[in-house]
């Protein structure tokens, strides 16, 4: 190395060292120090929102009631699901956004490392009654006693069944809403249909990996204790679950198989399973209803809640919440916002603006995906009526049965680890890398010291 | 008598030379050094820094929201004993090991028949490079697509031979070796290096075994090949280094948004199991101690490689 090189070596790595040296990181949670949050008090300046488009009229509607409410306040919609790398480089940047629209089970993970403020203040300077807001998804959005969130919608699980495959075997609703499992895997085998060279008719579908919190709960356990620090997932009562549900598969080839012929399905379209009679029954998100809906409207379904042993309607509840970053500037107009967007009014306009939608297509309005409002969804409910035709009646009543019925895992500080283990474990199985107990007690090992972990560092902080 | 050493015309003729020379060596480094600044200041910013940092950053314990706490070499320390990490190392070595020869063997094959298209091969030549313009993540999709058990391309085909094909996607088995066969739709770039070699390679080389009697395979194993050494290393090495870092397709097809729930382990290679654990989980400083010793590893491998190549690869001009 020559003397020129050796300095520019010599400068290059100072240079990295005293850059080095100058990091200092992001800082920790420091919003909502000296904030004020008063629902008398004017608002404005700017609010850019993470992680949430105006794609329809019941997103337009609602954000016409804020900027109605809101004049002074520039809203920016930085559109699209929220985008985690986003949202981590705007951090690190000290330029997160004044708002962001999370999955709910994020919030834990959010919460526990200041990301977000708690909205103790914003609730009460705002008047946000939170008794209006389903409790299974207050919730999941609640960490160490402290809301850190406004839940929104309620994705929620219900049965959906081919009509006319269930009548040609002599099957009824209740053979496949889960209320009876051997019914199911009964109900399965003589639905299915593979006549050599593959498979052609899907029995059951238990939708593995996502449904497991489902079929475990439907056979009385939890995969994780009330208080977010236990995992539960090798519990002999998930094992059994995990145990039906897979054996589901493997009467019809096994989840290669049924996966494979999910998968070169057209989903979204007229040829969708239902309307070409090759699935018979399944557990599915209530939005799908609105897709059979437009996409196959003659498709032969039936809908019914799912249910557990015991013959209870029962609802895995998931979906979005607003949430604060700690270094919002503008937390004032944040809260303003997501409790506008949330209220019971602006639930009712968007209903109106998607019943006149409808109206416009020739179509019955058949309600919104339900919300975790409950005020707003009985007065969606009447605004429905008792006009809708079958079988789109039945799924609207088994939403809304769901809904109240509806149960979801607790927020805690590892919930990104914890949900990775039991899917990991699930799909270990489904793989054909491991047999459902040894593959839940690996999970149950993973979740429980991801759980040990983040509540220590937690605890630690006091 | 007093000794003076004088310099003669001739000398100070031959030092004003020197020094205008010195003083335009000077002036041309300065403009030099300007027109790259740009790149050099990129470099530095975008890419230098950002490694340093992420070296201080595998030694804490860091989640983005929260400064980074030193925790010394506790991140190396667990990835030692990390199963999972291991796992995916090995993933990785299996995709590498039998990809990388796969692709060179293919892209030399496809070079070879272009080599002999006369004509048409510039054509051809589009046709082969055109499936690399596709972005990986739609080459992700179509992995899902082509080797659905059910109806996948692949299937279909290998059914014409009587062969009742895998399910490729779900089963832990046969998913790495769908990727490496996925990963063949991107050889254009290097079918396009090599075709560049043979074209270079001197023809009466040929004409010599020609006339020695030498057959089509004893002219390309003797003359071919030796002579597109370079090119062969060059594009074995490339491809090594991607494939140690193979992410988007295998990410697409089976952890990433159109697989929100369903994954599969053996697909989890190297570089996914690292933005999971950076990105899923905010174990940052962890991820960054994955990544250091990605880099060590692959620096190793070609340092390996580059110690192997001078034995078997032969560039023209050498004197060797």
């Amino acid at each position: 190395m020559n003397r020129t090189s050796g300095r520019w070596a010599a400068l290059t790595v100072v240079a990295g060292l005293a850059l080095t040296a100058c990091a200092t990181g992001t800082s920790g949670p420091e919003g909502g120090a000296d904030v004020e949050f008063d629902s008398g008090a004017d608002v404005s300046g700017g609010l850019s929102v993470m992680g949430f488009g105006a794609g329809d009229e019941v997103a337009t509607a609602r954000l016409d009631r804020v900027e109605d409410a809101m004049p002074d306040v520039d809203v920016e919609l930085i559109e699209g699901d929220l985008d985690i790398q986003q949202f981590l480089s705007s951090v690190a940047a000290g330029d997160p956004p004044e708002l962001v629209y999370a999955n709910r089970d994020q919030i834990g993970t959010f919460a526990s490392r200041g990301a977000i403020i708690p909205l103790d203040d914003c609730i009460e300077g705002e008047g946000i009654d939170t008794s209006q807001y389903l409790d299974s998804a207050l919730q999941q959005v609640t960490f160490d006693d402290h809301i850190y969130a406004i839940p929104e919608f309620n994705g929620l699980a219900i049965t959906m069944a081919n009509s006319e495959l269930l009548s040609a075997a002599g099957l009824s609703i209740e053979d496949v809403n889960g209320s009876d499992w051997d019914a199911v895997t009964a109900a399965t085998e003589t639905m299915m249909v593979d006549d050599g060279a593959g498979l052609s008719v899907i029995g059951f579908d238990s939708k593995l990996p996502e449904f497991l919190p489902l079929w475990a709960k439907a056979n009385g356990a939890d995969l994780l204790s009330e208080d977010g620090r236990t995992a539960q997932l090798n519990d002999p009562a998930v094992v059994e679950a995990l145990e039906w549900a897979v054996n589901i598969y493997d009467l019809q080839g096994g989840f290669g198989a049924v996966k494979a012929y999910r998968d070169s399905a057209d989903f979204f379209g007229e040829g969708n399973q239902f309307a070409t009679d090759v699935l018979g029954a399944m557990p599915m998100e209530t939005w799908y209803v609105n897709v059979l809906q437009d996409a196959s409207p003659d498709a032969p379904m039936m809908f019914d809640t799912v249910h557990s042993r015991e013959g209870d309607a029962i609802a895995y509840g998931s979906g979005s919440s607003w949430a604060i970053p700690a270094d919002s500037a503008n937390p004032e107009a944040a809260c303003r916002y997501m409790k506008i967007m949330t209220e019971a009014d602006s639930w009712l306009a968007a209903a109106q603006a998607r019943a006149d939608v409808r109206a416009e297509e020739g179509q019955p309005f058949t309600g919104l995906q339900p919300t975790a409002n409950t005020e707003a969804d009985a007065q969606i409910r009447e605004m429905i009526g008792d006009d809708v035709p079958e079988p789109w009646a039945s799924a609207i009543d088994a939403a809304y049965e769901a809904n109240d019925n509806s149960f979801s895992l607790p927020a805690n500080p590892a919930d990104a680890e914890f949900k990775s283990a039991w899917q990991d474990a699930v799909n270990r199985v489904l793989n054909g890398q491991a047999e459902p107990q040894e593959s839940l007690d690996q999970g149950q090992e993973e979740a429980q010291e991801a759980l040990d972990e983040a509540w220590a560092q937690w605890d630690e902080q006091g | 008598m007093t000794a003076t050493t004088q310099r003669t015309p001739a000398a100070v003729g031959a030092t004003r030379p020197r020094q205008a020379q010195r003083v335009n060596r000077r002036r041309e480094t300065r403009a030099a050094l300007l027109f790259i600044s740009p790149w050099i200041v990129g470099f530095l910013v975008l890419t230098l820094w950002p490694v340093l940092y992420s070296g201080y950053l595998s030694l804490t314990d860091y989640d983005v929201f929260n400064a980074p706490n030193f925790v010394g070499l506790e991140n190396y320390q667990r990835l030692a004993a990390d199963d999972d990490a291991r796992r995916a190392i090995g993933n990785t070595f299996f995709y590498a090991v039998i990809q990388v020869p796969l692709q060179v063997i293919v892209s030399l094959a496809l070079a070879l028949l272009l080599n002999q298209a006369g004509r048409s091969s510039g054509f051809f030549r589009t046709v082969f490079f055109l499936p690399r313009m596709t972005p990986p993540v739609a080459v992700g999709v179509l992995l899902l697509l082509l080797f659905n058990g059910q109806d996948g391309l692949i299937n279909e085909v290998l059914g014409w031979f009587g062969i009742d094909g895998p399910n490729w996607t779900t089963d832990s088995a046969w998913v790495k070796p769908g990727l490496i066969l996925m990963s063949l739709w991107a050889v254009g770039s290097s079918v396009i290096i090599l075709l560049a070699a043979l074209r270079n390679v001197p023809t009466e080389l040929y004409d010599a075994a020609r006339v020695d009697g030498a057959n089509p395979w004893q002219k390309t194993t003797r003359i071919t090949v030796p002579m597109i050494s370079g090119a062969l290393f060059f594009v074995f090495i490339i491809n090594s280094i991607d494939a140690l870092q193979s992410f988007t397709e295998a990410y697409t097809a089976y952890f990433g948004a159109g697989n929100s729930t369903y994954s599969n382990e053996a697909a989890e290679f190297y570089s996914i199991y690292l933005f999971r654990e950076a990105f899923e989980f905010l174990h940052m400083g962890y991820a960054s101690a994955l990544a250091w010793v990605l880099f060590v590893i692959i620096l190793a491998i070609t340092l390996v490689q580059l110690k192997v190549s001078k034995r078997f690869v032969y560039y023209e001009g050498d004197q060797r």
